[in-house]
């Protein structure tokens, strides 16, 4: 490996001075007004350009070198209230006119429904901010492989209990996203995102625990260091070894900072427009009702700047905005998209592109004080399975942890369950601490829930 | 069969005005002492979808999805680019930055002599998207609707169809051209009914390697519908699932994803290589009770899972896993068999050209025994039978894998009783089938719906198993 930085031969270029840019801005004008030309009454575009490097190393040893750059096209043409979407990853003009034809003809055999279209003109983000997305890393290919190899290196060679390791990776990419329709509205930015992950393996055999620890940021400056993340890592596997068995029981649990945004991920999908449109969740028709304690709000900040989950406009132009989806525990709106929006005779929130930085309150308590408050229960530190059932808020997962005694954590335990109703989980949530994790979209603390059901031997 | 290589030739390099020389040409060109394995991949995807809502097809899309993978192999690294733009210049880019793995010149003039290899056909290579008109594909959803919602206690039904058309053509370091055509079709439905104020969903649907007029005339539109109303009528009236250790009797088909998470995913080939899976160092030991017999077998006819060649250009095969309870094979792609000295089984995978290829399961199921499935219930005082199966995850290096219930009972005094609210339940990859006490002569496979995902790398596979019971696992409910 060489160590000569300037040799640069595989340096990563700019996506602002593609050339692939501008020509994508004029194929979404084209594209719109090659849709009207064909007798459609509105029309929406969205194009984007995604380019990045991913480096792989495993064992002090480069093992990969991904090379991505990924264009596409997406084309949505309306008759009346007939909708047809087609998408194409081949962008010259032939493949382009197929996939508009493909689109009108599809909007020609479906049925009409009067719920779908453009979102209301007054809500584009016609004067959208700036969100200070766009942080390149000028670095060269070398340099990504000697920051994992380092990195590695470091976890390997803290802790004699590390025994193996599925890698490294370090990645670096840039995402330039356009959207038009035929309300007048084009947007267009770009962003960047910076990633370290390390995967390693403690003990062997049938002993054997994986865990991993990973960084990631809009901005270099606030990407955590090699070492930061290798040790991290190496914390988060070891302490997994020789874990112990339960017996079945009801628990307090507490759900780490880690895993603990799944837990309102849930809540969100419950409160989203489409299950409520659907009736399809345990939270069916709860705006302005108290789901969860009194003292906890859910609010979204989409406009936060180098925010991971942040977004000028949404999917569908509209101005994104921040709000309250719960608050003082009472559901105060729903997650909607012009659609969904429709169907259920409100405003759209916009969020056709999902929610954009989620902040969840805390009360203001380290998580030592929370292990203290729970005194005796499970630390849940991560979940296997896709046993939550959205209609009825049933909830069975399988767990990984740690039991806690006396307010410490005594030993690691795994091969268990953990059982609930959402409904009860969400209204009896006693404390949240305030180590958010930051990386997620989702920002919350490590959760209390007073109880639940553990299964075990 | 010339025409899959014909028409994969024609579609991925002619229509670009890219030359076989030309192709040829870069591989050469990436071959050294050092590189052990090169690979370009050309893949047009067309896939479509419809789905039906409030009784009507209301939305369809429609997707081209189309470029080249190339990769370069040396030792255990490789390098890796990709392009949705199949043209020449973009090409030779790629090939460079892929090469660039290895810093060292060509040392060696390459000149392959070229070989055309034809294949074996476990599906015709049709392309179900143009066979039938989009009225007749409107029709079929329809035909879900109305037979839905003729049980009253069904307050909403959603349906959709959804088939691609898949073209592969790959060029390989051993000097041969390898192509496939890849038909899939899918049809799904999805009910909640409600009774005295409860409220259930539940789903299935069906899928394979043919056209969309399979679902016509075999009674599968029935066959999903009354799957998924027997699922919600069983689910309203369920109680809470018991908590804790017991024997669990397992129905055939679907429940297969037992194998799947339990020893499928730990089977793997890369994870053997990096000795991160529990079944490293098992080759030739005991790793399941007697009578155990688990297979991958990629050329089952028209199967979800099965594939004519893998996405190296590996013939598929029917690799025995498990025999008699001893562990047999790995499923192997080209470089980790290298890696361990063994040969490659047909099971490197791709989602697309844009990712690289991974050992992964095709179709993974269980031999049957002798017993028949009553004998088997019978066989239990107090446990559970699970008939129908959610999806399934394993940690294939501590070996907990999980799986949810969606359609299950209690077993009492060997009779089946309540019906049971979904739960998971979770078990040890290396022990779960120790524990597998009975096996049944029903030999099912699923109905061609499943998904497996690796590393964000979502692939179609199978799954099946006859009815088998597990002396104990742990049942994860609340009571």
């Amino acid at each position: 490996m060489t160590k000569n930085h300037k040799q640069n031969i595989d340096m990563i270029s700019n996506i602002i001075g593609d050339p692939i840019v501008p020509q994508l801005i004029d194929l979404t004008k084209y594209s719109m007004e090659k849709i009207l030309a064909k007798g459609a009454s509105d029309a929406e575009v969205s194009t984007g350009l995604y380019s990045g490097v991913c480096i792989n190393s495993r064992l002090k040893k480069l093992e990969n070198v991904e090379y991505n750059k990924e264009k596409g096209i997406t084309v949505t043409a309306y008759f009346g209230n007939k909708k047809g979407t087609a998408s194409t990853t081949d962008i010259n003009k032939k493949s382009v006119d197929d996939t508009i034809n493909a689109a009108c003809n599809i909007a020609k055999m479906v049925y009409e429904d009067i719920y779908s279209g453009l979102a209301p003109t007054e809500l584009m983000a016609f004067n959208y901010p700036d969100l200070d997305l766009y942080h390149p890393w000028e670095i060269s290919v070398n340099y990504l492989i000697e920051r994992a190899i380092e990195c590695e290196s470091y976890a390997l060679d803290l802790d004699d209990r590390v025994t193996n390791s599925e890698g490294v990776s370090v990645s670096t990419s840039q995402s330039y996203n356009i959207y038009s329709n035929t309300n007048g509205f084009l947007g267009h930015y770009p962003s960047s995102k910076h990633r370290t992950s390390c995967i390693l393996v403690a003990g062997e055999d049938t002993n054997m625990q994986r865990d991993y620890y990973y960084t990631v940021s809009r901005d270099l400056r606030s990407l955590e260091s090699s070492v930061e993340v290798a040790k991290k890592a190496v914390k988060k596997t070891v302490q997994r070894l020789k874990p112990q068995k339960l017996t079945t029981r009801k628990s307090p649990i507490i759900f780490h900072a880690d895993i603990a945004s799944s837990l309102f991920g849930c809540v969100i999908s419950a409160i989203s427009g489409s299950n409520q449109y659907k009736k399809s969740s345990f939270l069916h028709n709860t705006i302005g009702l108290q789901v969860l304690p009194s003292w906890l709000t859910m609010q979204e900040k989409p406009h936060l700047k180098r925010g991971l989950g942040s977004h000028p406009f949404d999917a569908e132009g509209v101005m994104t905005r921040e709000k309250y989806f719960i608050e003082n525990g009472i559901v105060k709106n729903y997650v909607l998209d012009s659609y969904t929006a429709r169907r259920l005779s409100l405003e759209t929130t916009g969020n056709a592109s999902g929610i954009n930085n989620l902040y969840i309150n805390n009360q203001d308590i380290s998580f030592p004080d929370l292990l203290s408050k729970m005194n005796a229960g499970l630390l849940v530190t991560e979940l296997l399975g896709h046993g939550i059932n959205i209609v009825t808020g049933d909830y069975s997962q399988g767990a990984v942890g740690f039991w806690v005694e006396n307010g410490e954590i005594k030993y690691p335990v795994d091969e268990i369950t953990i059982a609930g109703n959402l409904h009860d989980m969400l209204s009896n949530i006693i404390s949240i601490s305030n180590d958010a994790d930051h990386r997620k979209n989702i920002l919350v603390g490590s959760t209390l829930v007073e109880e639940m059901t553990i299964a075990g031997h | 069969m010339s025409t899959h290589l014909e028409l994969a030739t024609s579609q991925l390099l002619e229509i670009n005005s890219i030359s076989q020389s030309s192709v040829e040409n870069m591989i050469n060109s990436m071959l050294s002492k050092k590189i052990d394995q090169a690979d370009l991949y050309f893949q047009n995807i067309y896939s479509e979808n419809w789905t039906l809502e409030d009784g009507k097809v209301k939305d369809g899309s429609f997707s081209i999805n189309k470029g080249v993978g190339v990769r370069a192999v040396s030792g255990e690294k490789t390098g890796f680019a990709f392009s949705d733009d199949i043209v020449l210049p973009v090409l030779e880019e790629a090939v460079t930055t892929a090469k660039n793995i290895t810093k060292n010149n060509q040392d060696k003039l390459v000149k392959l002599a070229w070989n055309k290899i034809n294949t074996k056909e476990v599906y015709k290579p049709i392309n179900p998207l143009v066979l039938i008109d989009s009225n007749k594909k409107i029709e079929l959803l329809h035909d879900i609707y109305e037979l839905a919602k003729q049980d009253p206690k069904v307050t909403r039904v959603d349906a959709s169809l959804n088939g691609s058309y898949e073209i592969v053509l790959i060029a390989t370091h051993e000097g041969s051209w390898h192509a496939d055509i890849r038909p899939l079709v899918r049809i799904n439905v999805s009910v909640i009914a409600e009774e005295n104020g409860r409220k259930e969903r539940a789903s299935s649907g069906y899928g394979g390697r043919y056209s969309y007029e399979h679902f016509k005339g075999n009674n599968i539109i029935e066959e999903i519908v009354n799957d998924a109303l027997s699922q919600v009528n069983t689910n309203l009236h369920s109680v809470g699932a018991p908590a804790g250790k017991m024997p669990v009797v397992l129905g055939s088909g679907w429940p297969g994803v037992l194998l799947h998470e339990a020893v499928g995913h730990g089977l793997e080939g890369d994870f053997i290589r990096k000795k991160t899976s529990v079944f490293s160092n098992m080759l030739g030991q005991k790793i399941a009770a007697s009578g155990v017999t688990v297979i991958d077998n990629g050329t089952l006819p028209n199967r979800r899972g099965s594939l004519n060649i893998d996405d190296e250009g590996t013939v598929t095969q029917e690799t025995v896993l498990i025999e008699n309870g001893y562990l047999k094979n790995f499923m192997l792609d080209k470089m980790n068999a290298r890696i361990l000295g063994m040969s490659p089984t047909g099971n490197a995978r791709r989602e697309n050209y844009a990712y690289l290829p991974m050992p992964r399961m095709t179709n993974t199921y269980m031999a049957e025994g002798d017993y028949e499935p009553e004998e088997i219930i019978k066989s239990v005082k107090k446990g559970i039978y699970a008939k129908n199966f959610g999806g399934g995850q394993v940690d294939i290096t501590s070996g907990k894998f999980v799986f949810s219930l969606c359609q299950a009972y209690l077993i009492e005094d060997g009779k089946v009783t309540a019906p049971i609210k979904g739960a998971t339940l979770i078990g040890n990859g290396a022990d779960a089938l120790k524990k597998v006490e009975m096996i049944g002569n029903d030999l099912a496979l699923d109905n061609g719906i499943g998904i497996c995902g690796k590393d964000g790398q979502n692939i179609p596979v199978g799954v099946g198993q006859p009815t088998i019971k597990l002396s104990e696992m742990i049942v994860g409910g609340t009571e």
